[in-house]
């Protein structure tokens, strides 16, 4: 397997804050790779480091074998690139912005229309609608088309899903999963924890460090301790009760349940009659497996107090 | 090619959806000829004037009948003394008083020569120097026939006022290439700069610059739209004073073309360095507003002469690239000189667009920083 990416000691720092903290990675050919992390976290610009918009002050970085610092003119024929702002032209029609960017690439849309097509079908009945009035999923699909047109190697997506809705994002990524059948790798970021699972590897990123490269899997197995889960009526204050309950570790939501950690991984009856004083009367606590999302709080939580 | 062609595509398709851009490419201009030429005109027709004539005789009946006669003036009212001239003001009906003294036309004859006075309502100075002007030039006039018409030695010596190359003095021949200069920089500079960082606020030029266009396809791609509009937009100034005003072009209008052409390149290139120095679209706005048209309009000798300016204001306008295009302008529309007395003011205008260039390249980032 040829490596796409390989970035080592990666440092940036605006003015005021210290972006990226020596990040080092490798993507492989043909893999969705994610970057999944908060608001804040480098993520964005640690894209536009990818995509030679920007240059670290520290580190080195290869992609598609070309020095991302000097290749940059080489390599910027060979990147898809879709930033966080779905980047059209928000007075031009649909078919105007997918042909522009076909022929700033060099390309036409008949020439690659097969790599679009899945995409591309779906909009392809308003392709004389401004983009300005597309909604969120549509223009996301027309960004993707646009990024894709030209063929990339490597198609790099910044925060793809974000302000779009929950169908559209599943849609989504059935999409990137055929792309990959075309031989192309794909880097994505999302700040949606739900969303690492369908990639092949992913890396945990927060406050500019990498917390954790692995496959989603893996990462997720990588939890230290024994999760529970508990439902009971009222969330709000059963979270309340158990954070207030001496052996909790942590308690916190997740969808329509609370996840525990303790202390010493296990917990007795006197957790049931400390809820039942607090008035929790119907409470379900049953052993758990750990989500990736678990697996990212709890790196989180050492990142910050460690 | 083809890519660069595409990009040139997409700009028009920009400016012919954009409302507003298409007004201020064809709108404003037109407006503003319209304006300064009916409006803002500095002409004088039918002015009211009184007249207070105390010897009521052929010769002021005829300079009289000669400045009414001229369509600069209307005959309002006839005043019997002093005190009527201070009423007439005071009412504003009239915009002057033309006063012959006593014994006017023997005076005339006998001593060659006589007292006429002009009293012109000094509230409006611009249009009570016009009057005053007018009305020296018609007595001059009418001198000058008197002259030729009368025997050898009874010679009227006066002192000739006359006026150059606008012996009408007509207003429009003034504004025409200062509104020409002004839009120039106005399209040219506002939306270049606009419509660069307009790429930059949307998110597009990441797009842009991660694309395989170099950056010269991507600024000369921004820039021939606006050097084609704004060169149309020069010609139909033209041909609207030309058959709005009858402004004529007494010089070459190649010579008038070609200088406008650098003189638009001039701006195009201003507007590209002012894209490269401000991340918003705001602060493109607002460079070309306050560095560019206010000083335009103010400093340019567009409105106020140079001459007439403070010490050190003169100093700033000579930094200004419209300061000598308006003299080039002149030179050639209504003086109709040719390249050898304009070449210094070409010369000017090619260092500061090379400069412009130099710098824009200089600081074009290829990068997002």
């Amino acid at each position: 397997m040829q490596e796409i990416i390989s970035a080592s000691g990666i440092s940036k720092k605006f003015e005021a804050a210290q972006a990226l903290k020596d990040i080092s990675f490798e993507v492989n050919e043909s893999e969705i790779f994610g970057f999944i992390g908060p608001d804040g976290a480098g993520k964005t610009t640690l894209f536009r480091i990818i995509t030679t918009l920007l240059l670290p002050d520290e580190g080195e970085i290869k992609v598609l074998g070309l020095d991302a610092i000097k290749g940059f003119l080489e390599l910027r024929k060979n990147i898809g690139y879709m930033p966080g702002r779905f980047s059209l032209y928000q007075d031009l029609t649909v078919e105007e912005n997918l042909n522009f960017y076909a022929t700033v690439f060099g390309t036409t849309v008949k020439e690659n229309y097969d790599l679009i097509s899945d995409i591309y079908s779906h909009i392809e009945p308003f392709r004389k609608r401004i983009a300005g009035k597309l909604s969120g999923g549509m223009k996301q699909k027309l960004a993707l088309s646009c990024a894709l047109i030209h063929k990339p190697k490597l198609l790099v997506l910044d925060e793809p899903t974000t302000g779009v809705d929950a169908v559209s994002r599943s849609e989504f990524w059935d999409m990137l999963k055929k792309l990959k059948q075309h031989n192309i790798t794909i880097l994505v970021s999302t700040p949606y924890l739900d969303e690492a699972m369908r990639c092949n590897r992913v890396a945990l990123i927060q406050n500019g460090k990498i917390l954790s490269i692995d496959n989603p899997q893996k990462i997720r197995e990588g939890f230290s301790r024994k999760l529970f889960s508990a439902k009971a009526p009222e969330k709000h204050k059963l979270i309340n009760a158990l954070r207030e309950y001496p052996g909790t570790l942590s308690a916190y939501p997740f969808g329509d349940s609370v996840h525990i950690t303790f202390h010493n991984d296990e917990f007795d009856d006197s957790l049931y009659e400390h809820l039942k004083k607090v008035g929790i009367e119907k409470t379900t606590i049953t052993e758990s497996e750990a989500s990736i999302e678990d697996r990212f709080l709890e790196l989180m939580k050492k990142g910050t107090t460690g | 090619m083809k890519r660069f062609l595409g990009f040139v595509k997409k700009e028009f398709l920009h400016i012919f959806r954009d409302f507003r851009t298409l007004i201020i490419l064809f709108g404003i201009p037109t407006a503003q000829i319209l304006i300064f030429g009916f409006v803002v005109s500095t002409d004088i027709k039918d002015a009211p004037v009184a007249f207070l004539d105390f010897s009521k005789d052929e010769v002021t009946q005829k300079i009289s009948d000669k400045i009414c006669s001229s369509g600069f003036f209307k005959r309002i009212d006839n005043l019997q003394n002093y005190d009527d001239i201070d009423k007439v003001f005071r009412k504003g009906r009239v915009k002057a008083v033309i006063v012959f003294g006593d014994n006017f036309g023997r005076d005339l004859i006998s001593y060659g020569k006589a007292a006429m006075s002009i009293i012109a309502d000094g509230s409006e100075p611009n249009t009570a120097t016009l009057i005053t002007n007018y009305v020296t030039a018609i007595v001059t006039d009418f001198n000058r026939e008197l002259v030729n018409t009368s025997s050898a030695g009874n010679i009227l010596v006066q002192p000739e006022v006359r006026m150059f190359y606008n012996p009408e003095l007509k207003g429009h021949f003034m504004f025409v290439p200062g509104v020409i200069t002004l839009i120039l920089i106005l399209i040219c500079a506002l939306m270049t700069s606009i419509t660069i960082t307009r790429e930059k606020e949307f998110g597009t030029m990441e797009v842009l610059l991660v694309s395989p266009l170099k950056p010269v396809h991507i600024i000369v791609g921004k820039v021939l739209p606006y050097f084609i509009l704004s060169f149309i937009d020069v010609i139909m100034i033209l041909l609207l004073s030309w058959f709005v005003f009858d402004l004529p072009i007494k010089g070459s209008i190649i010579l008038l073309l070609a200088e406008t052409m650098l003189y638009i390149l001039m701006s195009l290139s201003l507007g590209i360095l002012i894209s490269t120095v401000s991340k918003t679209m705001q602060q493109a706005i607002f460079i070309s507003f306050l560095g560019l048209m206010l000083p335009t309009i103010l400093l340019s000798g567009f409105i106020f002469p140079i001459e007439n300016m403070p010490k050190g204001y003169d100093w700033v306008s000579a930094f200004l690239p419209p300061r000598y295009f308006i003299v080039i302008l002149k030179n050639i529309m209504i003086k109709g000189t040719g390249f050898l007395y304009i070449w210094k003011e070409t010369l000017i205008l090619m260092i500061m667009t090379t400069l412009f260039i130099g710098l824009s390249i200089r600081n074009f980032k290829l990068r997002l920083e």
